[in-house]
């Protein structure tokens, strides 16, 4: 073993490795609230309560139908994502003329309905979520030991946020979407069906939530209040990325959970503040976030 | 007033018919029962002082402006009630007169942005034929880094590969340098000559009558005048006192 200023190597990198968990956490979550925000021009506030979805419909399905980890993986997002896509037709549609403080109330109100039912029915204690039999285990890297699970989070969630920011930047399908972003009647004029398109736009935000869900179940177990603890810190993240920026949520989602990770090696008493303490200062410096687009 | 004898063009079916078309912005009354017709192959100009109504009249037919009421007919299909998505797929195409080139896009995004709605569009190198200067500026990384000229080219550019046959174009020339103004007058010329069919809003009147084949004239929200191509020399002081030139 060896020592970085005076830090033990292996507290270094387990910290190192916690923050870059919590940000793959960070960064998809912040990533649907950007493409949601883009989008529908609501500050989605249910989100936690989604990603909570998410984990609980994985143990649900476990339970009920015996599908595990790797089914939920891909059914879960789908299941959750269509919830997101009815509220979206019966509620969102009606707000987006108004004022963003509308959508932020309305996706309050169903965050804390969907928390209260989980609650109602589950409780508030954890629920175990176990990790897939073919993630068990880890590798000893030598300077620390890494579990499989963990290195399987961060590698999904780096895959599914690159493949969102390839699609929004570079395909025919995210031209559509930034341009119905920026003049959504005139995408309209050009026979392109919008309304379709905020839909399946909201439905997608969602199912990254739950997505987030699944891959979280096995480390951090199944709670009602497991998305209202982590979306307060996802927020301040995209405050600090900037709103609406596909790029700048992934990047701060991920560089956040390593700053975060590291003040917990250097200065521990500030580690859970120091996300804060940095959208404060990014809020006096650039309001419009590190990465955000407006002037 | 209007006298349909004086159109030649009583024998065929119009394109495009528009009758007593009414418009609100919010509680705002602005069209007051627009009508006009536009037959296949013509290229027809709306003149009018500002604030006449002419691009509310053109987004009105584009289904742009949410309360309307009246009759848009196109190829015998009524619109008035369809949402703008719609009347694209009946084959109507829009330029606005803010150009809408997306800065979120670049040059060969906001090219290929609009889906084809019918074969028979114009191809790239048919539209870089027409316009040049816009197959240089493909590499360019945001539309509306482009001049004024560049981005009404690619505003009308991106409409001819759709395939529709009728195209809005809301004053294709405003605040552009006389040499573009005479390449988009060149390139409606073109059009004309390909079939394509024209409604065009312009307060120049001599940059419209290098083009046009009839006019309208538009006064609160209501047509008040017409003529064809042939009568404008007969008309220019009747003009000049609608226009306030
Ligand atoms: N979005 C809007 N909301 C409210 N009123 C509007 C809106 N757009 C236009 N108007 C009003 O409608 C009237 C007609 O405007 P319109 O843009 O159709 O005129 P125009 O003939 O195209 O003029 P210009 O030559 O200046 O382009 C004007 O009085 C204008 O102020
Ligand atoms: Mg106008």
């Amino acid at each position: 073993m060896f020592e970085i200023f005076g830090i033990p190597s292996q507290a270094l990198f387990g910290q190192l490795l916690i923050g870059l968990i919590n940000g793959s956490f960070y960064a998809l979550l912040s990533l649907g609230l950007a493409v949601i925000f883009g989008m529908l021009n609501i500050i989605n506030f249910s989100h936690g309560a989604q990603y909570m979805m998410g984990g609980f419909a994985a143990f649900i399905l476990l339970q009920q139908t015996g599908l595990g980890y790797w089914p939920a993986l891909i059914i879960v997002p789908i299941l959750v994502g269509i919830t997101g896509m009815i509220i979206e037709r019966t509620m969102l549609q009606w707000l987006y003329k108004l004022d963003h403080l509308y959508g932020l109330l309305l996706t309050f109100g169903l965050a804390l309905i969907i928390e209260g039912v989980a609650r109602n029915f589950y409780g508030s204690a954890g629920l175990p979520y176990r990790v897939p039999d073919s993630l068990t285990g880890g590798q000893n890297l030598g300077f620390m030991f890494l579990p499989n699970y963990r290195a399987w989070v961060i590698v999904a969630s780096l895959t599914v946020c690159i493949s969102t920011w390839f699609v929004i930047e570079r395909t025919r399908l995210g031209a559509y979407l930034r341009a119905a972003t920026e003049n959504p009647a005139l995408v309209g004029a050009f026979g392109i069906n919008v309304p379709r398109m905020i839909t399946l736009t909201y439905g997608f935000g969602v199912a990254l939530a739950a997505f987030a869900g699944v891959m979280a179940a096995p480390i951090y177990n199944v709670s009602p209040q497991m998305g209202a603890e982590l979306i307060i810190v996802v927020f301040a993240v995209v405050v600090i990325g900037g709103m609406g920026s596909i790029l700048g949520a992934i990047l701060t989602g991920f560089g956040l959970g390593v700053i975060e990770g590291l003040t917990k090696v250097f200065f521990p008493e500030a580690s859970n503040t120091v996300i804060f303490v940095i959208m404060v200062i990014v809020l006096l410096v650039r309001p419009a976030g590190l990465f955000g687009r407006r002037a | 007033m209007l006298d349909p004898q004086s159109v030649t063009h009583a024998a065929r079916a119009p394109l495009l018919s528009v009758n007593n078309l009414q418009a609100w912005y919010g509680e705002s009354h602005i069209l007051h029962g627009v009508d006009f017709d536009v037959m296949p192959g013509e290229v027809v100009t709306l003149l009018g002082r500002n604030g006449a109504g002419k691009s509310t009249t053109m987004k009105s037919v584009m289904g742009l402006v949410a309360r309307r009421t009246g009759s848009v007919m196109m190829e015998g299909q009524e619109l008035i009630s369809l949402p703008a998505r719609k009347i694209a797929r009946a084959g109507i195409a829009f330029c606005p007169e803010e150009r809408g080139i997306f800065a979120s896009l670049d040059v060969e995004e906001n090219l290929m942005l609009p889906p084809q709605i019918r074969p028979g569009g114009l191809s790239r190198e048919a539209i870089f034929e027409l316009f040049p200067n816009l197959k240089e500026r493909l590499g360019s990384s945001q539309g509306t880094k482009l001049s004024g000229g560049e981005q009404q080219m690619l505003a009308i550019g991106r409409i001819l590969r759709t395939g529709s046959r009728l195209l809005l174009l809301d004053e294709p020339t405003e605040g552009l340098a006389p040499v573009i103004i005479q390449q988009i007058g060149k390139t409606i010329r073109a059009l004309k000559e390909q079939k394509f069919t024209i409604l065009l809003v312009e307060q120049n009147f001599r940059f419209a009558s290098t083009v046009a084949d009839r006019y309208y004239v538009m006064e609160h929200g209501k047509i008040i005048d017409k003529f064809a191509n042939s009568e404008l020399d007969a008309n220019v002081g009747k003009l000049h006192d609608y226009l306030g030139v």
